[in-house]
């Protein structure tokens, strides 16, 4: 198996870059989320290479969905807000999650005008 | 350290993810079915959320490196935000900024108190993002990734007849309101029925992380 330091490596070095720039200039951007615009922009102009960051980036991506459980599981400490607040909870979670989804299909088809 | 968490999480979901490998249907989304198993699984043995999370926190901190992989398929998707880039960017910020207003507002008319507005208003972006939008703006950042993930399996079970009930044709807009609406999950549907639309979708889905991120913590400072 080919060592995977490397890409390792320059993804951790652009997320440490990311959460140092977030806390130096206070954003409200998470960390990552800079790290992550960093590599676009380091992929786009050839500082880093496709193939050295590829199969190591597909490993997170892949693997993500196991990572929203234990932030999932911490739901239960807030039982007793969901129950006292399940009204607008999920009555905003079906209302927006329709609204959205119709409303910005009908926009973008009007934008294109009928192309297909 | 407690090496329960790390254990639990991990055995739990590759049962689940078996189970959804013979049967992919969206009520087996292994992710809801996991975390629903081991609340119960604490609830019943009376072991506490924080001796789980011990251990279980390694795997959450894996998300951060996650997000930052996310650069690697919008690298490789940059032709095609060339090629739709009006329709991409007009419609991400269309659908990006109705998806938290929406959201917010009617959580607000419902009676929702303050933490709960900040925990929802970016429930349409993708769950790693989430939780650090969630934790910047002072929501609560378990609740926020339980309703991103709920969102996502909305329009995983649904999303595509609505599109269909609404006659919505067009191959870009379907994908486009999708990924901005229902995230990862909804990619995974729609791509099954088209894969230009699953393509913008997931490029959608990316972009709109960035987006809702950046305007987010501003709109909530007019919105209060």
């Amino acid at each position: 198996m080919m060592l995977m330091y490397k890409g390792l490596g320059i993804i951790f070095g652009f997320l440490f870059i990311g959460e140092l720039l977030s806390e130096a200039f206070n954003l409200p951007i998470p960390g990552n989320v800079i790290g992550m615009i960093l590599l676009t922009f380091a992929l786009l102009f050839n500082v880093v290479e496709l193939k050295d960051v590829e199969k190591e980036a597909e490993f997170f991506i892949k693997n993500m969905s196991v990572m929203f459980i234990p932030p999932g599981v911490g739901v239960i400490t807030y039982w007793g807000l969901i129950k006292s607040q399940a009204v607008p909870i999920f009555g905003a979670l079906v209302i927006s999650f329709a609204l959205t989804l119709i409303l910005t299909a009908k926009f973008v088809e009007l934008l294109r005008g009928g192309e297909k | 350290m407690n090496s329960l968490g790390i254990f639990l999480t991990i055995a739990v979901f590759y049962l689940f993810s078996k189970i959804y490998e013979k049967k992919r249907a969206f009520y087996l989304n292994p992710v809801m079915l996991s975390i629903i198993a081991i609340a119960f699984i604490l609830h019943l043995t009376g072991i506490s959320y924080e001796t789980y999370m011990e251990s279980a926190k390694i795997i959450s901190y894996l998300l951060s490196p996650a997000v930052v992989s996310l650069a690697v398929p919008l690298y490789k998707q940059r032709g095609i935000i060339k090629e739709y880039s009006k329709e991409i960017f007009a419609g991400i910020v269309f659908g990006g900024t109705l998806a938290i207003l929406s959201a917010f507002y009617v959580a607000k008319i419902f009676g929702g108190s303050e933490s709960v507005l900040l925990s929802i208003a970016p429930k349409s972006i993708t769950t790693a993002i989430a939780i650090g939008v969630s934790e910047k703006i002072g929501g609560i950042p378990p609740l926020t990734a339980v309703l991103v993930i709920l969102t996502g399996i909305l329009g995983n079970a649904i999303g595509v007849e609505m599109l269909d009930a609404f006659k919505i044709k067009d191959r870009v807009a379907r994908g486009l309101a999708m990924g901005v609406t229902s995230h990862g999950l909804g990619t995974a549907r729609i791509i099954l029925d088209d894969e230009l639309s699953g393509a913008v979708s997931g490029l959608a889905m990316a972009l709109n992380g960035v987006f809702t991120s950046l305007i987010l913590p501003y709109l909530l400072k007019l919105l209060q």
